[in-house]
């Protein structure tokens, strides 16, 4: 579904991305963790789309299209999803417009009649009974004076509406109780499918014990450092990043000194 | 230049002011000589007048603008557009500065109220209005009003007199290169309560000066509502004050919507001139081309448990400029005033332009008072997080625009009138249409 092939990017001029490859197939669920600025955030805005993330090298394959020609929101249309990690407070908006909206365009995309008002009401209310939350909040303005909690909860909320194909889900557990991690953990994993892909980018390892992803990797100063199952995350969570940093530099040396 | 527009409009006085209505009244063409004297010696403002530092009233001086002598006409149809065929109301239409029976439909009014004309008040008992129509702030604008005023609306609430429908007033202008000056005064005795509509209308592509001026006298414990719609075509200035004074514990709202002119200026005062009177101000300019809005407001906190809200927003594209001046006094007797004011503006291009300036002077120690101001663009961050939805970005704008506006709006505590303002907003967006299943 997603390749991505030596991925460097730059945030004002700043190299941050440098050099990532990635393989993510249907069905599949991969955690990317890391230090704080090791660039697993850049690498999901980079894939959203977000404007003053400069791609220099490298491409990213997505359905066999190049994803870095298309608009952010040719990209939501055609089932990239990214669930924010400081999700935007829009004042005057509602939610259940943002919905309508969103849902509008990517039916429409796919050459889908709009959505029936009853039905729109029906799968709305549905998912939000998934999600714990509250029917006054679809007429609240989008994310305002939400607590963390509720934003993140309205993230995943918005994911279940518009069942994208590939939902990159940027620290959606950062700032969460356990309550509300545990609400979310289970949106999540009522969307996992053999149709969909997850990309959860993570600096916690408690995430991975709600969300079990197939493959973990670890990014350090804009490399993955190490791949494997779902273990590695453990193993990271016992010994901390700096084992695996440490492992990483070894490497680096060893090869300069080759 | 000014000299040659102030010699225009002494002799456009002149030779009018036999026709003026009240002509005869010794104390009424004493009091329009003396304003057209004041304006005589004193011209119009300039540059160097701190009220009218950024809106230059050249372009109004340089057209001849003579005051209208006679209605010119109007369709049915323009007037049917205007009106809020949904809103039961008490209708009163104004054409080119003179009432028009044609159109109206005062309807029935309940017991205590009364609503006529300014020019059938000055042609029958003119005394009852010599003190109001005195009352208002020297300025060229206000001295010109009285000088040249040829009608308006007096609504007077007697005691406990309760207006369940809003009055409507409809201005049409319809004359171009023609000046018309309305004099509006409401006063509200004890506990009475009214919602007036003041609504200013002309054809698009006409230019024209309208210059109103209304008084607001609220009685202890009263309620009025006040809504100022001004629709005038692009190419007309507008010049409008509404000053208001309040007793003990009345209530004074005031709309004011501004969408569109060449330059238009309102000041807008309130007097809490006694104890737990409260006011809200909410506001909304809107224009685009080379269009200049100013909005002066000014609340005077005199006594003690005053309280005021202020709430304006400005939306401006193109070379469109916006002013907001927001003056609030707390004087040193006003102990405990709770004021708040805001004003934040949106501007939409590169050369649209907004000065704000809130002032706050506060004489008084224990008070709670605050005020905010900002200029800004869209937010990208809003923009990028709605298109990551899937939702093109020229929508994407619209809604955050129409989102920005509605704060506004949305006090709007008439139905049919706020419908009207959203579908108005709609139709200035530039993919408003398909916003509109959305809002």
């Amino acid at each position: 579904m997603l390749q991505i092939r030596d991925l460097h990017a730059s945030v004002d001029g700043k190299p941050i991305l440098k050099g990532i490859t990635l393989n993510v197939n249907a069905g599949e669920v991969h955690a990317i963790m890391g230090p704080n600025g090791s660039g697993k955030s850049t690498l999901a805005n980079v894939l959203a789309g977000r404007a003053g993330y400069e791609v220099t090298h490298g491409e990213v394959v997505y359905q066999g299209r190049n994803l870095l020609d298309l608009s952010p929101e040719d990209r939501a249309r055609d089932g990239v999803f990214l669930a924010f990690q400081y999700p935007v407070e829009i004042p005057g908006v509602s939610n259940v417009y943002l919905l309508k909206a969103a849902l509008n365009a990517i039916r429409k995309h796919r050459g889908l009649p709009e959505v029936d008002a009853m039905d729109f009401l029906a799968l709305v209310r549905d998912k939000m009974k998934l999600m714990e939350m509250k029917e006054e909040m679809l007429y609240r303005s989008v994310n305002e004076g939400f607590s963390g909690g509720e934003k993140k909860r309205n993230e995943i909320l918005q994911m279940a509406i518009l069942e994208p194909a590939l939902a990159i889900l940027d620290e959606t557990d950062s700032g969460l109780d356990i309550d509300a991690l545990k609400v979310v953990a289970n949106g999540v994993n009522g969307l996992r499918g053999p149709e969909r892909a997850m990309i959860m980018v993570t600096h916690y390892q408690r995430l991975l014990d709600y969300i079990v992803p197939d493959f973990v990797h670890v990014l350090s100063q804009g490399r993955i450092v190490k791949s494997g199952g779902r273990d590695l995350a453990h193993e990271l969570e016992r010994r901390g990043y700096g084992w695996i940093e440490g492992e990483a530099k070894a490497v680096a040396a060893a090869r300069a000194g080759a | 230049m000014a000299s040659e527009a102030i010699d225009r409009i002494v002799a456009d006085f002149r030779a009018l002011e036999a026709s003026l209505p009240g002509r005869g009244a010794a104390w009424l063409d004493h009091a329009r000589r003396d304003a057209l004297d004041w304006f005589a010696d004193r011209g119009f403002p300039t540059a160097r007048d701190e009220d009218w530092k950024y809106t230059n009233t050249a372009a109004i001086e340089r057209r001849p603008m003579k005051a209208v002598t006679a209605r010119g006409s109007v369709s049915a149809d323009q007037v049917r557009g205007l009106v809020f065929a949904e809103l039961p109301c008490h209708l009163l239409v104004f054409l080119d500065g003179r009432f028009d029976p044609t159109f109206s439909s005062l309807g029935a009014l309940p017991a205590g109220v009364s609503i006529r004309s300014l020019a059938e008040v000055i042609a029958q008992d003119g005394q009852r209005v010599q003190s109001l129509l005195a009352r208002e702030p020297a300025n060229a604008f206000g001295a010109l009003n009285l000088a040249f005023m040829t009608d308006g609306v007096v609504i007077e609430l007697s005691r406990n007199a309760v207006v369940e429908r809003p009055i409507h007033l409809l201005y049409i202008a319809s004359q171009a290169e023609t000046s018309v000056h309305y004099r509006n005064l409401i006063v509200a005795d004890e506990n009475a309560q009214a919602t007036v509509v003041e609504h200013y209308a002309g054809p698009e592509g006409c230019s024209y000066l309208t210059n109103a001026v209304t008084t607001i006298v609220g009685a202890a414990n009263s309620n009025v509502e006040h809504y100022k719609l001004q629709q005038e075509s692009a190419q007309a200035f507008h010049v409008a004050g509404i000053h208001a004074t309040q007793a003990r514990d009345s209530r004074f709202i005031s709309h004011s919507i501004a969408l569109g002119g060449a330059i238009a200026r309102n000041d807008i005062t309130t007097r809490l001139a006694a104890e737990g009177a409260e006011c809200t101000l909410n506001g909304l300019y809107m224009v685009g081309g080379r269009q200049l809005v100013d909005h002066h407001t000014r609340i005077d906190h005199d006594k003690p448990r005053g309280t005021s809200r202020e709430f304006y927003r400005g939306v401006l594209d193109g070379a469109a400029r916006g002013v907001f001046n927001g003056k609030v006094v707390v004087h040193p007797n006003a102990q405990h005033t709770d004021a708040q004011q805001s004003n934040h503006n949106l501007l939409l291009s590169k050369a649209a332009q907004v000065d704000t300036k809130p002032q706050l002077e506060i004489f008084a120690d224990d008070v709670k008072c605050t005020h905010g101001a900002t200029v800004g663009q869209l937010d990208d961050g809003m923009l990028f997080y709605l298109r990551a939805r899937g939702i093109e970005p020229e929508v994407a704008k619209a809604l955050l625009i129409y989102a920005f506006a509605h704060d506004i709006v949305g006090r709007i505590r008439l139905d049919p009138l706020k419908r009207r303002i959203e579908r108005h907003l709609i139709s200035m967006l530039p993919e408003g249409e398909r916003i509109k299943e959305l809002v």
